[in-house]
């Protein structure tokens, strides 16, 4: 409730500076629109708004939701095996050094202009964060489990899903708190490369129209889903980290 | 459980190229505690994870020998300093680990968990979690777990030396209440620890191994015992001198 409290008094103060700026520098209306102005613009168009922030989320939504499974499955698989994790860890790193915004328009040519080149460019986004936190939680299970679990008699499987898992689960949080803020950004370049929906799409018609209420009505709605996002898979992650250590 | 079986362990260690110790004649008698007290870095802990199959660190050359002539492995349980309690989770699914690893998890090992709880006095936090339990509670909780997988060896690496004194005093009670029969190695560093239990208390000193005198009355004998406290001071003599 406090964290509540303390984001609408952000805003307030956030929207106060923003009509202080248009007050005392006398910029012009299509550079930055009044709050006013956003306001009645992001109810004129609610349900325009509507429509692509629906796009948007989705995109968000099903890229975290498969990011972070391809993430898991990923870092358990890195784990389980010497093979893999001496031969394929270094060819994932590597792939960290390509941007992944350059990847952008080769998803578009593969995935079409629909939603699913969107999903695959915030599963891009989100994989190597969360892959990565995942293992290093996995390789760094306390050496007494082990131990314990060798003198049970524990086969290497049940002692990955009963310890090893389990063990490394705080550290998975970190890694999708951190999915959190990436995905959308995944999504939205996505928009930008090449959509007919969404809320990036719908912020680029919108600045080629000159209708600068309706780009920031855009930004805003997308600002507030993402702020929701993330206050909500932290509050999740918090109580699941707290489970489990 | 099967007869405990006693233990007779030969050899020597290497520890990054220097002797670590060795070689020794280590004899663990059937169905008794035997106490293997040490310094730091005697190398006593290593003796213990050798026997338990677990890595040591250290280049081992050594034979174990059973009076049953059957293998070690799979007859033993362990239980270390640290409780080793999975923090997700609660007191009766810790207990249950070993059954868990296994998957044999029924309702005939709820049960016996249940009653094992019980016997170590935590019936009423079953449903616990490690975090709101006390250090002796969760060391309780850990010799459950040993209890549960009702082997006929039982190594103990030093589980008592974390707790306060009244706390200890009353684990080293309640495990040795509910240990005997079974052939027990205990390591640990504390001269009066091994007074209070040793059927056999042996010394590994600057790599050997210095049989003490076993005591004359059985264990566990009262803190305040006057054999628990001539062996005391014989053993603190031992470990004072220097090679």
């Amino acid at each position: 409730m406090r964290a509540f409290w303390a984001v609408l008094v952000s805003m307030l103060l956030l929207i106060f500076i923003w009509q202080i700026v248009i007050v005392s520098t006398g910029v012009q209306r299509f550079i930055l629109p009044e709050p006013l102005k956003v306001a009645q613009s992001i109810w004129k168009s609610r349900a325009l708004l509507a429509e692509h922030a629906l796009i948007t989320i989705s995109e968000v939504i099903l890229g975290l939701v498969l990011g972070v499974l391809l993430g898991m499955i990923t870092a358990i698989q890195l784990a389980s095996s010497a093979w893999a994790s001496t031969y394929l860890r270094p060819v994932l790193v590597f792939t960290q050094a390509v941007p992944v915004f350059a990847l952008a328009p080769i998803l578009t040519l593969w995935f079409g202009y629909g939603i699913w080149s969107k999903i695959a460019m915030a599963l891009l986004i989100i994989y190597f964060p969360v892959t990565s936190a995942f293992y290093d939680g996995l390789m760094r299970t306390p050496p007494g489990y082990i131990d314990l679990a060798r003198t049970m008699g524990s086969g290497t499987w049940r002692t990955m899903v009963c310890m090893k898992i389990p063990a490394a689960v705080p550290s998975l949080m970190s890694g999708i708190r951190l999915a959190a803020v990436y995905a959308p950004i995944g999504a939205i370049i996505g928009e930008w490369v090449g959509a007919s929906k969404g809320l990036g799409y719908l912020m680029l018609r919108a600045n080629g129209e000159v209708k600068t209420d309706l780009m920031f009505a855009a930004l805003v709605v997308l600002a507030a889903f993402t702020v929701v996002l993330h206050m909500a898979i932290d509050r999740a992650a918090a109580r699941i980290t707290d489970r489990y250590s | 459980m099967s007869t405990p079986p006693g233990i007779r362990l030969t050899g020597s260690a290497v520890i990054g190229g220097a002797p670590l110790f060795g070689p020794i004649d280590l004899d663990i008698p059937a169905g008794q505690w035997t106490c293997l007290l040490g310094v730091s870095g005697a190398g006593k802990t290593t003796v213990l994870r050798y026997l338990a199959g677990l890595e040591t660190g250290a280049t081992i050359d050594a034979t174990v020998t059973l009076s049953d002539r059957k293998p070690l492995a799979d007859r033993i349980a362990y239980m270390a300093q640290s409780d080793l309690l999975m923090p997700w989770l609660n007191v009766e699914e810790n207990v249950l680990l070993g059954a868990r690893l296994r998957g044999a998890v029924d309702a005939t090992a709820r049960d016996r968990a249940r009653g094992l709880i019980a016997l170590v006095g935590l019936a009423g936090d079953v449903a616990k979690r490690p975090k709101h339990l006390s250090g002796g509670m969760r060391q309780r909780v850990a010799l459950a777990r040993t209890l549960m997988e009702d082997r006929p060896v039982i190594l103990l690496d030093e589980p008592f030396s974390a707790l306060d004194a009244k706390t200890r005093a009353e684990m080293q009670e309640l495990a040795f209440g509910l240990l005997s029969e079974r052939t027990v190695l205990l390591v640990t560093h504390d001269p009066a620890e091994a007074a209070r239990l040793g059927h056999k208390i042996t010394v590994l000193q600057n790599g050997a191994l210095t049989a003490t005198k076993d005591p004359a009355s059985d264990p566990i004998r009262a803190h305040d015992d006057p054999d628990v406290f001539s062996c005391q001071s014989e053993l603190m003599n031992l470990i004072r001198e220097d090679a």
